[in-house]
């Protein structure tokens, strides 16, 4: 997947996640900013799930900023499916 | 002989991960997850894939799921079917049905994503939504358009702006596309279900309209916060003397049939099919099962 340009999803409500997804140059990799109050217990699987979308999607070089208020799994990839998607169309 | 019931369909937004998460434990009869109108025009990417990712996740129990989805005329219909369909929900909403023609459209592109996911074809159903003045006046050709619909619903804030009036307490406006609906439904064999009452802080109000499209014979009505689950779940529980009165002619109709009887008396008055019928429906609405039928 081509990210076009900087693109958000989700909200700062209790069990959303925010994610803001900027492109970045080839070969810079991934760069995740992460956020959560529940980062000690479960800032690595967060951090599974991310990398899990990524992959999907074949991104291997992008920056994210990720405020996590207690998602679900289900949520946390729906949100950065969505940033995604939305900087690929190039539609904010 | 246990009914599932449909006397409330909550609106739940389909943004909101923790209400849609959460749809299982508020205690409607059956869910509405909303990708149309509680969600804004340029969320609706994020909402698709919420309720895809949800439904994918958690079990929402003996909870009706139906979903929403945008309007055929819309950019985002066709996108909302292929996330959806593949999730099985028990329905899917179409808002803005017109016509027998929008059903087959409908019908052929969901058909279509069945066969691409292995799906068998015909299991999922519709909830075809009447909402503007064509659709009320092309109500039974709706419901006998396909055998994918399983209901018809009203939406009375679109039918009235359709028809150029306001939609009032009384709902004199939309009685006429009321009744139609509801005798179209059950010519056809479906559920009906009643449009949302959206003053909810009026729970007399409520109880009103809801004894009325009950009266109508509405299986149950659409609700916009859970706080009007249980005022229409109690108009809809029988009293405990018309729930007396139908264990007795359902225990008599049991043992009628098993001793191979076809009509039967109770103190003295013969009970016929009509008689079974309703006496069934009251033990089904008060969740009472009597085996052996």
């Amino acid at each position: 997947m081509k990210l076009k340009i900087t693109a958000q999803a989700g909200s700062l409500e209790s069990c959303d996640l925010l994610v803001i997804v900027n492109p970045v140059e080839e070969g810079a990799g991934r760069n995740v900013e992460m956020e959560s109050m529940v980062i000690s217990e479960y800032g690595d699987s967060i951090l599974k799930d991310i990398n899990g979308i990524l992959d999907q999607f074949d991104v291997k070089d992008v920056e994210l900023v990720v405020n996590d208020r207690g998602a679900l799994t289900p949520t946390i990839k729906a949100r950065i499916e969505a940033a995604l998607l939305r900087s690929s169309k190039g539609k904010g | 002989m246990s009914a599932k019931l449909t006397r409330t369909m909550l609106y739940i937004p389909g943004n909101n991960p923790a209400m849609v998460q959460n749809g299982g434990a508020y205690g409607a009869d059956a869910i509405l997850l909303d990708l149309e109108d509680a969600v804004a025009v340029n969320r609706k990417i994020d909402a698709r894939v919420l309720v895809r990712n949800i439904m994918n996740f958690v079990n929402f129990g003996d909870v009706e799921v139906t979903v929403r989805i945008n309007g055929l005329d819309t950019e985002f219909a066709i996108d909302d079917l292929k996330e959806i369909v593949p999730q099985k929900p028990d329905a899917i909403r179409i808002p803005k049905i017109n016509s027998a023609d929008d059903v087959k459209k409908i019908d052929q592109i969901i058909t279509e994503i069945e066969k691409e996911h292995g799906i068998k074809v015909g299991s999922t159903k519709i909830h075809a939504m009447i909402e503007t003045a064509i659709g009320v006046e092309n109500a039974f050709e709706i419901a006998t358009s396909s055998k994918r619909i399983s209901a018809l619903t009203i939406g009375g804030q679109d039918l009235t702006a359709d028809m150029k009036v306001v939609k009032t307490e009384a709902g004199e406006e939309i009685s006429y596309a009321r009744r139609r609906i509801v005798m179209a439904a059950k010519a056809a064999g479906l559920a009906a279900i009643d449009t949302v009452y959206a003053d909810v802080d009026n729970e007399a109000g409520l109880i009103r309209e809801t004894e009325m499209i009950k009266g109508l014979g509405y299986d149950g009505k659409a609700v916009i916060n859970p706080r009007q689950i249980k005022p229409i779940h109690n108009v809809y529980m029988p009293t405990d003397d018309a729930i007396e009165k139908a264990r007795v002619i359902i225990e008599a109709f049991v043992k009628a049939k098993k001793e191979g009887v076809g009509v039967f008396a109770i103190n003295g008055k013969m009970v016929d099919a009509p008689v079974v019928a309703r006496a069934q429906r009251v033990l089904e609405l008060a969740g009472i099962e009597i085996g052996g039928q």
